[in-house]
């Protein structure tokens, strides 16, 4: 039988009442959203707090709002609304794509967008889908507010620059026009983690890639980012071709690991496989095909 | 910790330590033993029961996160003497085995038919893709749920007849 340790609980009303316990406590304690990843870590003593301050109660934390060039994204919100707002889905498909491969659906009913971003799983769906969306994730504490962009979000593995006196609120992403973007993930089940993911985000100019997002997870990519594969694309014309390129790029790129989820090598092909086609699922969508 | 929950209608208080699940609250403490524990690492839906309006898995939600809300077990499925279709369903279908990934199963099924009264058998498989059955194929379940779906459909047809008529 796994239980977690003894452990105080603490309920916060708001996110200044967050920051006041969370100042109170200091590192002993840990935010607890959805609990999806900290309750199973605490059953397992991977991760042991003294004091867990709950942010459930703050429904405010919890919208897709769309402002005239940004979708928000509030941290608590669980990914099954995610995947049911259909404002989200027009403006980035790859939100819906990615949405309905996390996980599975009663996971999606608890689990949050903002805890899933701050467990900084190498594995996780989200990042490498807001790190091909070039978002920016909105940090409070003590001192104010700060945004840090999705590039810069993680620190490592489960590790992300959200300080211990600080709550991630809000997660923005740009909306421009001409813009189209997908996500495809390979798994060994379904509901289960990814062996391999690959999200693109694409602006065209006719048929000139402008600016290209490519985020990839369980690959060991920095920042849950293919940097140099955008670097290749930006400028150059989308035929198969260069796209096809930009796969091989991604995954040279990458250092993926040999793990129950698979060898080092059969990732890196995924890598460069699930790169390809999501860039032409991204350049169909920009083209207003429906895929 | 005071917590007050209601549970298939009633409410329950309970004192209880911060770190217990919610699905011991449940078995331990207030003798619903119908939801089941089965992985313990919110793989197999054994323990699923409703938090408000959704299903979730209760051996990965504390019972104090429960404080407040309403809980739907597969206790408060049945309206008095009367089975939920969904009920009827597995037994008309044969949608159990053991038995023991079953209440999870109708009570996701319950969801999924006030969100989507006509689904199709692609999506109750989505719908029941977080649970495990070890028993049936999941054909079965399948097929009761369908069942629950045509027989709900029938039933309103009735109503709407009758009221029409
Ligand atoms: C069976 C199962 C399958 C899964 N499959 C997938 C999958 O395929 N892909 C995938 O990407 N994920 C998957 N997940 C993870 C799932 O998406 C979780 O919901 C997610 O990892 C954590 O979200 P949470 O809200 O439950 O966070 P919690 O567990 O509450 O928190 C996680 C961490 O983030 C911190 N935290 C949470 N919110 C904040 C905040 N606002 N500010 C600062 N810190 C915060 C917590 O302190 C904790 O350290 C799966 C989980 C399960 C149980
Ligand atoms: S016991 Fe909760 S999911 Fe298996
Ligand atoms: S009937 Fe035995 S596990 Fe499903």
């Amino acid at each position: 039988m796994q239980v977690p340790a003894q452990v105080e609980y603490e309920r916060a009303g708001s996110v200044e009442h967050a920051l006041t316990l969370l100042a109170r406590y200091g590192p002993a304690a840990r935010v607890l959203a959805g609990g999806h990843s900290l309750i199973p870590m605490m059953k397992l003593r991977l991760a042991q707090p003294e004091v867990l301050i709950d942010i459930n109660g703050i429904t405010d934390l919890c919208y897709i709002n769309l402002t005239g060039t940004q979708l928000r994204i509030g941290t608590l919100t669980r990914h099954a609304q995610l995947l049911e707002s259909s404002v989200a889905g027009e403006h980035f498909a790859i939100l819906h794509d990615a949405e309905r491969v996390i996980a599975d659906p009663i996971v999606r009913n608890w689990g949050t967008v903002g805890g899933s971003l701050c467990q900084a799983d190498p594995s996780e769906d989200l990042s490498a889908a807001f790190a091909a969306m070039k978002g920016t994730m909105i940090i409070h504490g003590p001192d104010g507010s700060r945004e840090v962009s999705a590039r810069e979000f993680h620190a490592g593995p489960y590790e992300t620059v959200v300080g211990s006196s600080e709550l991630l609120t809000e997660i923005r992403l740009p909306i421009r026009p001409g813009g189209g973007s997908g996500y495809r993930k390979v798994s060994r089940r379904a509901g289960d983690w990814p062996v391999v993911a690959a999200g693109a985000a694409l602006l065209l100019d006719g048929d000139v890639i402008t600016d290209a997002g490519i985020g990839l997870t369980a690959v060991g990519a920095t920042h849950f980012a293919a940097a140099e594969a955008e670097g290749f694309l930006r400028g150059r014309t989308a035929t198969p071709q260069t796209l096809a390129r930009a796969g091989q790029i991604a995954a040279e790129n990458c250092r993926p690991v040999s793990d129950q989820r698979g060898p080092a090598d059969y990732k890196r092909h995924l890598a460069c496989e699930l790169t390809t086609r999501v860039l032409g699922v991204a350049v169909a969508r920009a083209r207003g095909l429906t895929t | 910790m005071k917590v007050t929950l209601t549970v298939n209608g009633t409410e329950y208080a309970r004192d209880v330590e911060p770190r217990l699940l919610l699905i011991h609250l449940l078995r331990d403490e207030l003798g619903l033993t119908g939801s089941h524990w089965g992985c313990d690492t919110s793989n197999c839906g054994a323990c699923v029961v409703w938090l408000d309006d959704t299903p979730v898995k209760s051996c990965t939600v504390l019972a104090v996160m429960a404080d407040g809300r309403r809980v739907l077990t597969v206790e408060g499925l049945a309206n008095g003497a009367s089975l939920d279709p969904v009920q009827q369903g597995f037994a008309q279908c044969h949608g159990l085995q053991c038995g023991f990934c079953t209440p999870g199963m109708m009570l996701t099924a319950r969801w999924l038919l006030n969100n989507n009264p006509h689904p199709s058998p692609y999506q109750v498989r989505e719908a029941i893709s977080g649970q495990v059955c070890r028993c049936t194929g999941y054909e079965n379940i399948v097929k009761a749920v369908l069942w629950a779906a045509e027989y709900e459909a029938a039933e309103h047809g009735a109503a709407e007849h009758g009221a029409g008529g």
